[in-house]
């Protein structure tokens, strides 16, 4: 405290009540006590590695890997270096990443809408859902999905055989292979195409729409560019692709298109326990709007389908996005459960079998936490842009 | 002049009693489904679908886990029944599930240990109980050493010691958590009023910190503090392989728990922080008696569901060689002497149904203090 019955210009002299001067303190005292425990820890890291012959470069970099990789996205062999291993270990867990995103959204607005539906029972059905995935770990289910469903399927001599080609045994999903010939290029334009046209002619009917108030037939024309654009482009090509099917050659498939079990267990899981979460944050999104919105767009003779698409759900967005980036990172970050059943992702391949065969735990932890923390500064970025799109305009 | 009313007539005095309600407004049953089932004919097809779906899953379920199951008997008679699940299994591996390879005439010490814990927690989230202070005193402080000493054993009054290596099962996940809880939460309220800090340094590096943890998997912060932490300090004092995760565990559910603390230090009005500070109020106590406690207690759905959250983590140690419940289930699983074609999925649902019912029951007390503090708002 200070001490009122001293002159004023010795109170005003330094004093380690002063507020401005504790904060320097403080700070300095953080600053400085972290400054040594960082150096300290360096230090013993560096001899510690030096006394284990632990690499302390990044040399290993361009070092011959040695180990197969079943799942590769982009080419590699048992020749190829420790940083082609490292990018397929990033593919792969981008690629189960992106699809598990599109599934969880799917299935969770999917859920979400029909926890809020007027049916008992659809609601109840939906509600289960949520409770019981939601409270069993992640973990858990994964091992259920590779031990318990995808590996006791039968031997590929047995497959269950889905029509169309499809088969399914205990290595995985066997699709038929499409085949590209000349003049595919031509449809891929053309839905680019059909793609431009049904956004500008969207445009230009909304133009109209607000100008005369005249509704032009918006869905019609759409589907029949985006249906008939590319259609039209492969007649013209002349059937531009072809399958090869799958044949059982003694023990195994040749040719087709295989899903390895292990990305179909941690697409499914990943999928599946984020969804539930996903279709909580639907569910309060929607519930959040009130309910005079949706009077007052049925007062106004708006049918159910567009009440809620033009009313309630930009409404219930604001709210919803939010909480969708934060489960979206989640999905990401969960990708890395992979190591547990063996799906090749960046922890599986890097952070394991090279952080195992190198020993540089040190470079390959910084550069496996750098590559998370990118990804996901790059989708929080990408998700907050979609979020300027929806938030509220205020004058 | 107008001629005034006689005020009996002008306000009758009487209530009027409510009348019931007609006696056809109250839906019959009848009535009920065909607003709640069948109001459309996509709505009827929508019933049908999801009955039949509901059904089968439910008949699914109840077949394979009571009316098939294999209640006693030894793996020659789970062997030869395909469909139902075979719970003698369970019962001849209850041991390992829930201690691992913990001495068995020990256990008693995992059980009070256990125990107290229980006692302590719900003292803790009894609303109405009372000196919950000196239950937060004991849980915070005093149980995490004194459980510790139980579980490992002190030679000198006569408990043998216990490697950690023999630790296992549903007393690791348990352990886990506990330590999870009680050594993130303080970290995360450090943490949390270092970012609301004015102090820019002091900000910079909390934010730092929460922000790089959370950006990273649980998995790869298990590695580093199995792999990376012998690496940083003298060969001497390299922590204990239990010990390690349990850092990682602590540092990593810190940082979300920084953030749901954060989030109620952000509710609180302004007025009490300018409150206590006109009464000249320093600011650690300012903290300590004004902010926090209310702070706290607005954000415990948050605490509980992150602590649910943490719960689930757990299953994730065995990443670095730690036999937790999971871990138990997965190497009792794989007993030759079990084998057989439902031992797996036998497995799996009692993994399960021990986890929903934890993670159920949590969630369940978050929405009732959610409920009980929504209510104190309106009054």
């Amino acid at each position: 405290m200070v001490d009122i019955t001293q002159p004023a210009q010795l109170r005003r002299a330094f004093s380690i009540y002063d507020k401005k001067i504790r904060a320097i303190v403080y700070q300095a005292g953080l600053a400085v006590s972290l400054a040594v425990v960082v150096t300290a820890i360096a230090i013993q890291t560096v001899s510690n590695m030096r006394q284990r012959g632990i690499p302390l470069a990044f040399d290993f970099w361009n070092q011959t890997a040695g180990f197969q990789i079943n799942q590769t996205l982009i080419p590699y062999d048992t020749l190829s270096s420790y940083g082609e291993a490292f990018w397929v270990g990033v593919a792969n867990t981008l690629l189960v990443s992106a699809l598990g995103i599109v599934l969880a959204t799917v299935i969770g607005f999917l859920i979400g809408i029909s926890r809020l539906s007027n049916n008992w029972i659809v609601a109840k059905v939906a509600t289960s859902y949520v409770e019981v995935i939601r409270n069993i770990p992640l973990l858990l289910q994964l091992l259920f999905w590779y031990n318990a469903v995808l590996k006791p399927l039968p031997a590929p001599k047995a497959s269950i055989a889905f029509p169309g080609g499809i088969y399914l045994n205990n290595r995985g999903i066997i699709l038929p292979a499409v085949e590209l010939h000349s003049g595919a290029a031509w449809v891929g334009i053309a839905i680019v195409a059909a793609v431009a046209f049904a956004t500008a002619f969207s445009a230009y009917a909304s133009s109209v729409q607000t100008r005369t108030g005249k509704q032009l037939p918006v869905l019609v024309v759409n589907l029949l560019l985006l249906a008939g654009l590319p259609f039209v482009a492969y007649v013209a090509a002349e059937s531009p692709w072809s399958f090869t099917y799958p044949e059982l050659r003694g023990f195994n498939f040749r040719g087709g298109q295989q899903i390895y079990p292990e990305f179909a267990a941690l697409l499914i899981g990943l999928s599946v326990y984020t969804a539930s979460f996903i279709a909580e944050i639907v569910r309060g999104g929607i519930q959040a709007v009130s309910k005079g919105q949706t009077e007052a767009a049925h007062a106004l003779g708006l049918p159910k389908g567009k009440t809620l698409r033009l009313v309630v759900v930009p409404q219930a967005l604001r709210i919803i996005i939010p909480p969708l980036t934060s489960q979206y990172l989640n999905l990401i970050k969960n990708s890395s459960l992979a190591v547990f059943i063996g799906y090749p992702d960046l922890v599986q391949v890097f952070a394991g079998s090279v952080l195992n065969q190198t020993g540089a735990a040190v470079q390959v932890m910084a550069i496996t936490l750098a590559v998370y923390l990118v990804i996901s500064l790059i989708t929080s970025a990408a998700m907050n842009g979609f979020n300027r799109r929806f938030a509220l305009v205020e004058r | 002049m107008t001629t005034a009313l006689p005020l009996a007539a002008a306000f009758p005095y009487e209530y009027i009693p409510a009348a019931p309600p007609p006696a056809d407004i109250r839906p019959s049953p009848v009535t009920w489904a065909r607003t709640n089932l069948f109001s459309s004919p996509f709505s009827c097809l929508m019933t049908v679908c999801f009955t039949g779906l509901a059904v089968w899953l439910v008949s699914q379920f109840l077949s394979f886990a009571l009316f098939n199951a294999v209640w006693s008997g030894d793996s020659e008679v789970c062997r030869a029944n395909p469909d139902g699940a075979c719970w003698s299994f369970i019962g001849a591996k209850l041991n390992y599930l829930q201690y691992g390879a913990y001495p068995a005439t020990e256990r008693w010490r995992v059980d009070l240990t256990q125990a107290i814990g229980a006692i302590l927690i719900a003292w803790l989230l009894w609303r109405n109980a009372p000196r919950r202070n000196t239950a937060a005193l004991l849980f915070f402080g005093v149980y995490p050493i004194g459980g510790f000493a139980l579980l490992r054993g002190i030679e000198a009054i006569g408990l043998p010691v216990i490697d950690t290596t023999l630790w296992g099962g549903m007393m690791i996940t348990l352990l886990m958590s506990v330590v999870g809880i009680v050594f993130s939460l303080p970290l995360g309220v450090v943490l949390a009023l270092g970012r609301r800090s004015e102090l820019p340094i002091v900000k910079a590096v909390c934010v730092f910190y929460i922000e790089v943890v959370r950006g990273v998997p649980f998995i790869t912060v298990l590695f580093m503090a199995n792999f990376m932490m012998p690496l940083f300090v003298p060969e001497a004092l390299t922590p204990d392989r239990l010990l390690r995760p349990m850092i990682g565990t602590t540092l990593f559910s810190a940082a979300y728990m920084a953030e749901v603390v954060r989030a109620g230090l952000q509710a609180i009005p302004k007025g009490q922080y300018e409150g206590a500070q006109s009464l000249g109020i320093g600011y650690f106590t300012m903290m300590r008696l004004i902010i926090l406690p209310q702070a706290l207690t607005i954000v415990i759905p948050g605490i509980v569901s992150t602590f649910i959250g943490l719960f689930k983590d757990t299953t994730l140690v065995a990443i670095v060689g730690i036999a937790d419940f999971l871990r138990a289930v997965e190497t009792a699983r794989i007993d030759p002497n079990w084998a057989g074609p439902t031992i797996s999925s036998t497995g799996y649902l009692f993994a399960a149904i021990i986890y929903w019912f934890f993670c159920f029951g949590m969630s369940r007390y978050s929405q009732s203090v959610e409920r009980h503090l929504a209510r104190g708002h309106k009054s």
